[in-house]
């Protein structure tokens, strides 16, 4: 199926495009664009294509730089439509009423918004604090889940009815299936509520990405590491509360002869920083790279230039958006049970280190501790 | 060839190897998954779940490789 709608997709688009749209902007504008304007125009069915309208919209005001009101976007190429999509800016861009009439790229440009007011310098060192859209777009996400979770637990009652219902499934199963099993019964409520917040935080910011016109703030370095961070920080307080720091530096030397100390000392300081490493980078590239297909997929059109190709790149673009609604919810899952399993991880270690040698042999993952790593072997018992 | 036509070809080689690895490790993962599930149809939600996690644990690492070919397509 999938094979027939690329076949279908790259055999329409012979006949409209002659050069890719990097090579002859101004000439390719013009028909591509109303190719574009056609396709969306011509298939209403296909609501999904709001992601096209962006698309669609930003190259207008990218190949047609007299649009009024965008002097920000001159003359970019398909390629730079795509970035200017996924990264960072200071642009906001709504439907709205701007410049006496209804426009459907409205810009709020926060830059000359807050001008220099949030950009200071402190020793040589410039930072600039305005507010940019993933931002913004966190801020949102955060709103609507605190008002979500306020709202549901607004009506308490001994059954519970509705939203706190619903809501309820999900913290149970975060707290039973997550951090019970990973971190063990008796040290888990410690930790339940961090890996709660960093489920539904990053469901949700994932989440707010697929709505048209706003962005994943995910998607942004900064933000995976400000999580990954705050795992690691809470991982190493969990390991030096359950061994104390002298056994937690002890751990660092990984139990060989002290000789070997100015080879693994470094090893395993460095092994200390690749899990949350890996932690940023999974999150953020799942994020990122589902935009990219998805908006690949749709600025297609325009890169062939006519507008039948959309009969083939639509459903495709609308197939990888469902497979990005199940990715964010993997991937908040993801991080959370990673999260839960490091912590479990450094306080398990904390209970072998205390017991005696030979015991460690005998299990891999000793259920006396109560700790388990989900799906190991029924045969363990 | 020039250096930008090297990171351009070499970005595109590299998206294909990485996803050849993905498949080839995932699809391991689902076909030990699906036999797992039909010889014990009891324990086939904890299969599941084990399954989702290293299926995120092998993709994650093949996006190690996709952002190095996006950063080579883009600054080239």
């Amino acid at each position: 199926m999938n094979a027939f709608l690329i076949a279908l997709t790259l055999t329409l688009g012979q006949h409209g495009g002659e050069q890719p749209a990097q090579g002859a902007e101004p000439q390719v504008a013009a028909p591509a664009h109303e190719g574009g304007h056609g396709a969306v125009q011509e298939q209403p069915g296909r609501a999904e294509a709001a992601a096209g309208h962006a698309i669609e919209r930003d190259l207008q005001k990218g190949e047609h730089g007299a649009a009024a009101g965008e002097g920000s976007h001159e003359g970019g190429s398909l390629s730079d439509s795509l970035i200017h999509h996924v990264t960072d800016g200071y642009v906001l861009e709504y439907p709205g009423i701007c410049e006496g009439h209804f426009a459907w790229n409205c810009e709020l440009d926060l830059k000359e918004a807050f001008g220099d007011k949030l950009a200071f310098t402190v020793g040589g060192v410039r930072f600039d604090m305005t507010p940019t859209k993933h931002l913004i777009m966190m801020w949102l996400a955060s709103i609507v889940l605190l008002v979500l979770l306020f709202a549901s637990v607004a009506k308490r009652s001994l059954v519970p009815r509705g939203l706190y219902n619903f809501m309820e499934v999900l913290v149970q199963f975060v707290r039973d299936e997550i951090a019970k099993k990973n971190i063990g019964e008796e040290d888990a409520d410690r930790f339940v509520p961090y890996l709660v917040s960093a489920f539904f935080f990053i469901l949700f910011v994932n989440l707010f990405g697929l709505i048209p016109y706003a962005a994943t703030a995910t998607g942004n370095l900064g933000v995976t590491v400000a999580m990954a961070v705050f795992t690691f920080l809470i991982t190493q307080y969990a390991s030096i509360k359950a061994m104390g720091l002298g056994g937690y530096l002890k751990h660092l030397t990984g139990g060989v002869p002290w000789p070997l100390w100015p080879i693994m000392i470094p090893v395993e300081v460095l092994g200390l920083f690749t899990k949350p490493f890996a932690l940023t980078v999974r999150l953020f590239a799942n994020m990122v790279a589902g935009h990219i297909v998805i908006l690949s997929l749709i600025g297609l059109i325009f890169a062939l230039g006519s507008q039948w190709v959309a009969l083939g790149s639509v459903p495709l673009a609308l197939g990888i958006f469902v497979l990005e609604l199940f990715v964010a919810f993997v991937q908040a899952f993801i991080f959370t049970m990673l999260s839960s399993i490091f912590i479990g991880q450094g306080i398990a270690a904390a209970h072998h280190g205390h017991d005696e040698h030979e015991a460690h042999g005998e299990h891999a993952a000793s259920d006396d501790h109560g700790s388990h790593v989900a799906g190991h072997a029924p045969g363990h018992g | 060839m020039t250096s930008t036509a090297l990171a351009f070809l070499s970005a595109g080689f590299g998206a294909g190897l990485a996803v050849l690895g993905a498949g080839l490790g995932i699809g391991k993962l689902a076909a030990a998954a699906m036999e797992g599930s039909a010889r014990q149809p009891t324990v086939a939600g904890d299969i599941r779940t084990s399954m989702i996690i290293a299926a995120a644990l092998i993709e994650g690492v093949t996006l190690f490789a996709i952002v190095v070919c996006v950063l080579l397509a883009i600054k080239a």
